[in-house]
């Protein structure tokens, strides 16, 4: 649940950061409680504060605490790996993706071979339009910290993030704690 | 001679955009052509030029251009889905690898008890009846026909990263 602290006279992490009064009905408040500095500090490192509140503002007030949580995700990603940031996983898991659908087409190709029913097939091709082809870095470099293993809501500050509606995306956001099977 | 820098024949898109002058060590000229403009425009309003340009001076200059190319991304998936932004995707793609999983595993499953059953009977077509049956039992009945199978083998392990 959305906090709101400044009904307790308490500036909200926001406010406190960036050294102003917490005004009633501060657009950050619900969202950035004082006890998660963290989580508003990489949210203004990596989109801004402004940004954030334009966002903000773009929305409906039911898809806010979504939005922020996503966006807390994202910029904690992207200051554990500042090149890839979380879309390191979404390379990783569009490669998962075509690989299991390869996989599976031969697994139905041998199924129809042998006259027996196939499995859904699923729908071919990438879920999510954009696919990002990675570079390899140069040899000398190490290897991006892949963001994936970070998502897991290991961080005990996560951990803590208010569930949001979750839209269509359900148990599979990961401060819903989809992940649990 | 009067400032011989050599003058860039057009300014990158950052500094279009942002109207100013592009200098030859302008941080975003490698990497926004002035045909970038849009791209450019989708980076800036989602994290702001300001943003960006730390995030470059942040890595090292060969990883810049990847750095450049995943903030576009997620910039472009942000704006598509100003709620969920990449977190979105994240949670669609792992649905559709479970999605995937599950069905890999219940055709293999299908698979190994046709062959286990077909060394140990007659073939399929000689079999319409147990061929008919086999389409129809659930993959979980499967089971039962071959102690030895496990479903669980043809599970990715799903309690490893990425997403435990």
């Amino acid at each position: 649940m959305a906090s709101s602290s400044n009904s307790y006279n308490s500036p909200c992490a926001a406010c406190k950061f960036l050294r102003r009064k917490c005004m009633p009905g501060c657009i950050f408040a619900p969202y950035f409680p004082p006890e998660e500095p963290h989580k508003f500090a990489n949210v203004h490192k990596i989109f801004g504060a402004s940004n954030v509140t334009k966002l903000l503002n773009e929305l409906l007030p039911h898809q806010r605490e979504d939005a922020v949580n996503s966006l807390a995700y994202e910029a904690e990603a992207r200051v554990r790996d500042p090149v890839y940031g979380c879309v390191g996983a979404i390379s990783y898991l569009q490669r998962q993706v075509h690989r299991l659908q390869k996989e599976l087409d031969a697994a139905n190709a041998d199924l129809a071979h042998y006259g027996l029913s196939t499995s859904a097939a699923g729908t071919p091709g990438n879920v999510v339009d954009l696919v990002f082809q990675p570079q390899p870095l140069p040899p000398q470099q190490p290897p991006p910290l892949n963001p994936v293993y970070r998502l897991s809501g290991a961080n005990p500050v996560m951990n803590q993030m208010p569930r949001g509606t979750g839209g269509s995306y359900g148990t599979f956001l990961p401060w819903n704690n989809g992940h649990d099977q | 001679m009067r400032g011989h820098e050599p003058r860039s024949s057009s300014s990158c898109a950052a500094c279009k955009l942002l109207k100013r002058r592009c200098t030859p060590t302008c941080i975003f000229a490698p990497y926004f052509r002035s045909s970038d403009l849009i791209t450019f425009a989708k980076v800036h309003k989602v994290f702001g030029a300001s943003n960006v340009s730390k995030l470059l001076g942040e890595v090292p200059e060969e990883q810049r251009q990847e750095t450049v190319k995943s903030l576009a991304y997620e910039a472009e998936v942000r704006l598509k889905d100003p709620v969920y932004g990449c977190i979105g995707a994240i949670a669609s793609l792992q649905k559709k690898m479970l999605e995937l999983q599950h069905d890999l595993a219940v055709a293999r499953t299908r698979l190994l008890a046709h062959s286990g059953v077909t060394n140990q009977v007659s073939p399929l077509d000689d079999s319409p009846e147990l061929a008919a049956f086999l389409d129809l039992v659930p993959y979980s009945d499967l089971m039962l026909l071959d102690g030895s199978t496990s479903l669980d083998a043809y599970l990715y392990d799903l309690g490893q990263p990425p997403f435990v």
